[in-house]
């Protein structure tokens, strides 16, 4: 009936199903909030409490926390847009978002795909097959065989034609997983089968296309946009070469050090590449460049939004999602190509949980502090999680996305460091200091971009122990570091005992501490992870004197160190104003305990340092005491084994005679609802256990002896 | 409508009540800053406070570096450092009686060989007391045995729980005559401990490390009691004792170590592993306890108090370095009270004795100083204020440096002695806290008055400049050489005008010796010499800790009229 009353053509979007989570599910629905759309979430049993769900005006559970049981799960995602009625359904990136069985899904139920046609995603998403079409489209491509014909002989000598080094490369999949180089002809068999068995594991198809590798070769892509009439545009490119472990970290639009020429070529490139598989919403063509030969080299095309789109909204100033949704509901692009602006620079850097030193491995755990720099219109912070929110194992370990703006690459790069430096994440183990290294590094200034950028440069991104100087400097800036921590913790400590503390007891909490004819002192060890070494961590002990002033004198026991001055002012629960030697700055403080171990960490200056500190004095860990292995009875012979208390025998572990080990347990005794272990005081041989299950035994008598 | 023009504050009460209020009691600033006297008394007093700080200096290295040494070798800290780690992380610690056994053995005694104070664990108040085994072993010393006296005196008074730092080698055997038999000797440590354990003031002891014959009655009276594995060590007998007496061989951790005592014996209740963890066993114990009330007085306490107008380190140069000088006792008070601020009782009647009402830190109190000799209206006004205070539950200072009582057959006709009875009788009598400190002179019954030792004032102090005595030393060499000649005479025994004035020098010298501040506090008739200038401070803290006893109704005795 309602059909019948308006044409087709005019039916709008009201209401979007994101079928998504995280960060990209968060900023979908900011754009589609602001359009006046209703939002649906979906979410796993994971992240039943995530940001997303919270945003969403309604979220319907899909599934168990795997991936493959919710958020790749396309019957219970379709589910639950029908019950939600939902008109579109936005697939955000990863998951579904390249899956062209689900848009194709979404077309069989009346639903809107908010993405390109299904046949252009299954055109782009066979490597092959997509070469082949460009090449057909006049798209440079790298020289390469990408044939059907996969004989390791045959395809030996496709790649001896080519000319080495080579990259082999499954058709299918993404993420690096089975891509591998090899410099000279007597490496290729043994790669080739290794990267046949991976592509097979990882994606079930284990079709290998053969490629001539750069040997300096920068990733640029190019943001495209089509709508449903036919028009494709470009928003320029975008540089994504930083990498680690095949996967961008920093990102920044325009790509820099190129021409304007090169740029309108790439550009004019990209559009043709979409054009040839009838593209519509917002696509990226990957170009691969040979800095050497300035040649640009079709890679591939994503047939969705990017992770790293915020820079190209940033520089041309338009929502990339807005304009998804405009397209989706049938209307054309907003902008002509010669209307599109192109304003200053911006980058992205991804906020990782994960472990740099040990070789960028994601890292899982509890956001204990989370507190993201101030959003304005040149800072965007892309997030899916709060403080206290869990990082699991479950999806992408990525935390947040800081997206910054400046009038041109450097300031935009000074913006990006001052923020890196204030991202406050403690917790997990994060890459936010690698990246501020990263940023920092002058051949990441003067835009050196190459996809081997961290290789190259490792000797200056990460500390190596066997580096001395760099190695010193960490130290001396960590025990600095110490140093501040210290006094921050005694000042707050007093202002929170001071503060509590009931009737007129607060005199006895003033700074300084009173003491007759003597100032106070103190001591405060912590503990600093070595990042660079494996050699673990390292003790600082820092002694304290509180001065009359109520400033602290921190001494760190070095004879070559005469000990700092330093005043605290503490503004809020976190924040404090610290001078030290005549220097004042702004220094923030968060604390959690984990496993009994107090963790501090410390944001100051351009430096964050990690702490940890025993926090044995209030714990009573006297269980050693409960749990030590049975008395041996003196008025026995030695090694006679006697019951600690009168029971009853509910279990007997080890038969006459048998070995044991000191602490191993030998029979288990049960009274007044207790039961006890009695465990082996030595180790030797079990002689004499005659006390069967079931039997009472008396205090005091002999259970067994222990013979050598 | 006439009448309401003339009382103007109903108009802008605000500020004219302020002002009234602000001007009324402030105290002006006298100090002559330009004077000679001023010059004078700051340069001496300056050494005098110099020479305090090095005598803390060395009473601070305890027993030398070599039994630091030695202490430390064993996994052990030094007491200061023990109750640094008892008490609440950054706070403050009143530590009485440091200069205890100055100069008054053979043996140097550093503080008497065990540190004494007040501090907080867990937000409440503690008496601590620490043997320093590094001071002859941690060995009683009569001197020892009144500085613990006198540390669980403090604490039955003002409620205080007592956590004891055991780590004591017992008795000093040579001295055992001065140690063992008499009333205020070792055993009455055990009394106080059982009658304090009564008035459920907790005891606990913390055994850090040997714990000896009557020392071992400490834990082991204790209501809880931690043990460190390794250290501590109780046992009526040692090893060799064991040994002589019984042929038994056995080592000390066998014999009485923390394993036996928190195992078999039930001597004691915790088991810790290090030093640290009985430590942290022992804040605990006092996090656990529970104990209803608290500072009872508290509700009178102000958070937001002022601090004098006028800088406390002028107190150095206030106080009267000549006994003779007189100066006005408000200038101290100036610099004692919150802002300054003093409203003074029965301000033009028995001017010599200065009484009013100020806040020490917030703290309500009553001030009592002498302003030159007691006569029958000081005395009278003084036992009339003292009335109030007790009436009203405000703690009482007296700011003493009196000569004494006026002589003469005026004075004595005016009933003197009667008045003072009734200001003794008052002082005796008063159940408010009590705080006295002597500022100048102490001399005669002007002590008894002002609340001396005798009267048990909660906390008594001495600045470096203080003289105590029965009387001035040429006053006593007067009267003895007096006495002297009579006798010499009666005996028919020429004493010449040398031999005369050799006698008086004796006695003046003797005199000097005995009513120096050193020769008081290393006696413990005090709980300290002080810098004028932590007066304020140390005042503050010793109100706040009397506070943690509930008020008392005073009872008095039957007044002369």
């Amino acid at each position: 009936q309602q059909k019948s009353l308006y044409s087709t053509n005019n039916q709008r979007i009201e209401k979007i199903l994101i079928a998504n989570r995280g960060e990209i599910a968060c900023r979908i629905i900011k754009t589609v909030k602001r359009l006046g759309i209703r939002t649906v979430a979906v979410y796993s049993d994971a992240d039943r409490d995530s940001l997303h769900v919270k945003y969403a005006d309604e979220a319907f559970r899909i599934g168990p926390a795997p991936a493959r049981l919710s958020y790749l799960n396309s019957s219970a995602i379709i589910e639950a847009a029908n019950k939600s009625g939902s008109q579109a359904i936005h697939p955000g990136y990863g998951f579904l978002s390249e899956s062209a069985d689900f848009a194709q899904l979404c077309e069989d139920e009346s639903l809107l795909f908010i993405g390109p046609p299904a046949s252009a995603i299954r055109d782009m998403g066979d490597k092959s097959a997509s070469k082949r079409i460009m090449g057909a489209a006049g798209v440079p491509l790298v020289p390469g065989y990408h044939g059907d014909e996969q004989d390791i002989d045959f395809m030996k000598l496709e790649a001896d034609k080519i000319g080495y080094p080579i990259l082999i490369k499954p058709t299918h999949g993404g993420g690096g997983k089975g891509m591998r180089i090899v410099q000279s002809p007597n490496e290729f068999a043994d790669s080739f089968l290794g990267a046949q068995r991976e592509a097979a594991a990882s994606f079930g198809i284990s079709t290998i296309l053969l490629e001539k590798y750069i040997t300096k070769p920068r990733h640029i892509e190019v943001q495209i946009f089509g709508d449903k009439q036919g028009n494709i545009i470009h928003l320029y490119e975008r540089d994504c070469s930083v990498q680690r472990r095949h996967q961008k970290i920093i990102e920044e639009a325009p790509a820099p050090n190129v021409s304007s020429d090169f740029r309108s070529h790439l550009g004019q490139a990209a559009v043709s590449a979409a054009k040839a598989v009838n593209y519509h919403s917002a696509g990226t063509v990957e170009f691969i460049v040979d800095t050497l030969s300035g040649q640009f080299y079709f890679m591939e095309m994503n047939t969705r939004l990017q992770v790293e789109h915020p820079v190209t909204e940033m520089i041309v100033g338009q929502d990339l999602v807005e304009w998804q949704i405009r397209v989706a509901n049938g209307e054309p692009l907003p902008l002509t190509q010669s209307e599109v602006p192109f304003s200053g620079h911006a980058f992205e850097a991804r906020i990782y949980a994960e472990n740099v030193p040990k070789g960028f491995l994601p890292a899982t755990g509890v956001l204990h502090r989370y507190c993201p720099v101030t959003v304005t219109s040149a800072v965007r912070v892309e997030t899916g999680v709060e403080e206290g929110d869990t990082v699991s194992m479950h999806y992408d370990p990525m935390i947040a996305k800081l997206v910054v703006w400046g009038q041109d690459r450097l300031s935009a790069l000074i913006k990006m460091k001052d923020c890196l430096s204030k991202f406050q994440v403690a917790g997990l183990p994060t890459n936010i200091d690698f990246l501020f290294k990263l940023a920092s590094h002058r051949a990441f200034q003067n835009g050196e971009v190459e996809t081997h950028f961290i290789e190259r440069y490792k000797d200056d991104l990460f500390i190596d122990g066997a580096n001395s100087i760099s190695a010193q400097e960490a130290d001396s800036a960590a025990k600095h570091a110490a140093s501040i921590v210290a006094a921050c913790i005694c000042q707050k400590e007093l202002a929170t005992l001071k503060d509590k503390a009931p009737g007129g007891l607060h005199l006895w909490y003033d700074n300084p501490p009173f003491r007759v004819h003597h100032s106070a002192k103190r001591t405060v060890a912590l503990e600093w992870e070595k990042q660079y070494s494996n050699s673990g961590s390292n003790l600082l002990t820092v002694s304290i004197t509180y001065l009359p002033d109520g400033k602290y004198l921190v001494e760190t026991g070095e004879s070559n160190s005469p000990g700092l001055e330093i005043q605290v002012t503490q503004l809020s629960n976190n924040d404090y104003r610290v001078e030290v030697d005549g220097l004042s700055l702004n220094v923030c403080l968060a604390a959690y305990s984990k496993d009994q171990i107090e963790h501090i960490h410390i944001w100051h200056g351009d430096y964050q340092h990690h702490f940890k500190q025993r926090m044995g004095l209030e714990i009573f860990d006297d269980d050693e005491t409960i749990d030590k292995p049975a008395r041996v009875a003196t008025s026995y012979p030695s090694g006679t084994v006697i019951a600690p208390m009168a029971g009853l025998v509910v279990k007997v572990l080890m038969k006459d005679g048998e070995k044991v080990q000191e602490g191993q347990p030998v029979l288990v005794l049960e009274a007044m609802k207790m039961e006890h272990v009695v465990k082996a005081p030595a180790n030797g041989y079990v002689r004499g256990l005659e006390v069967k299950v079931g039997q009472s035994v008396q205090d005091g008598i002999k259970l067994f002896s222990l013979k050598d | 409508l006439a009448s309401e023009s003339l009382i103007p504050w109903r108009i802008y009460p605000g500020t004219l009540i302020s002002t009234r209020n602000s001007t009324m009691g402030i105290l002006p600033d006298t100090l002559d800053r330009s004077s000679e006297s001023y010059s004078r008394n700051s340069k001496v007093m300056d050494e005098l406070v110099s020479q305090l700080h090095s005598h803390i200096v060395k009473v601070m290295e305890g027993g030398g570096s070599e039994a630091v040494k030695r202490h430390r070798s064993r996994n052990k800290l030094l007491p200061r450092e023990r109750i640094d780690r008892l008490i609440d992380p950054g706070s403050s610690f009143l530590e009485l009686c440091q200069l205890a056994g100055h100069e008054l053995y053979q043996e140097t005694l550093p503080s008497g060989g065990i540190v004494i104070g007040i501090g907080t664990i867990h937000k409440r108040l503690c008496m601590l007391v620490a043997n320093d085994p590094t001071v002859k072993g941690g060995s009683y010393f009569p001197i020892t045995v009144k500085k613990h006296l006198r540390a669980q005196e403090i604490a039955a008074q003002c409620k205080l729980p007592c956590i004891y730092l055991v780590d004591s080698g017992g008795a000093f055997l040579p001295k055992q005559a001065e140690v063992f038999p008499d009333k205020e000797n070792f055993g009455r440590i055990f009394y106080n401990q059982a009658v304090m354990s009564s008035e459920g003031i907790p005891q606990i002891a913390l055994v850090l490390g040997s714990c000896t014959a009557g020392g071992a009655y400490i834990p082991a009276m204790a209501d809880e009691s931690v043990m460190v594995e390794g250290n501590g060590t109780i046992f009526l007998a040692g090893p060799p004792l064991v040994k002589a007496a019984t042929g038994e061989e056995v080592s000390a951790e066998d014999l009485g170590g923390a394993t036996v005592h928190c195992k078999t014996s039930g001597v004691s209740d915790y088991f810790a592993h290090d030093e640290l963890h009985a430590l942290a066993i022992g804040r605990n114990i006092v996090k656990n306890l529970h104990m209803a009330g608290g500072p009872e007085l508290s509700g009178q306490t102000r958070a937001d108090y002022k601090e004098p107008l006028y800088d406390v380190k002028e107190l150095r140069t206030i106080a009267p370095t000549d006994l003779k000088q007189p100066f006005d006792v408000r200038s101290i008070i100036a610099r004692i009270v919150d802002g300054s601020e003093f409203d003074e009782f029965k301000k033009l009647y028995g001017t010599t004795l200065v009484t009013g009402f100020g806040r020490i830190c917030g703290q309500p109190v009553g001030i009592l100083g002498n302003n030159g000799i007691l006569f029958m209206e000081s005395a009278q006004k003084g036992a009339h204020f003292i009335e109030l205070c007790t009436q009203r539950n405000i703690p009482l200072i007296f700011l003493q440096n009196i000569t004494g009582f006026m002589v003469g057959s005026k004075s004595e006709a005016s009933g003197i002695a009667k008045a003072g009875a009734k200001m003794v009788m008052a002082v005796s009598c008063a159940k408010v806290p009590k705080i006295t400190v002597v500022i100048g002179g102490s001399f005669g019954a002007g002590n008894y008055a002002m609340c001396g030792r005798a009267y048990s004032p909660n906390f008594m102090f001495f600045w470096p400049n203080a003289r105590i005595s029965v009387m001035g030393g040429p006053q006593a060499a007067g009267v003895l050489a007096q006495v002297e000649r009579a006798t010499k005479k009666k005996r028919g025994i020429q004493w010449t005008k040398e031999e005369e004035e050799k006698f008086k020098a004796e006695v003046v010298e003797a005199y000097d010796k005995e009513g120096s501040p050193y020769y008081a506090t290393s006696r413990l008739w005090d709980d300290g010499i002080i810098d004028p200038a932590d007066t304020r401070k140390i005042l503050s803290l010793c109100i706040s800790a009397s506070l943690n006893r509930g008020p008392e109704a005073t009872k008095y005795g039957v007044f002369r009229m």
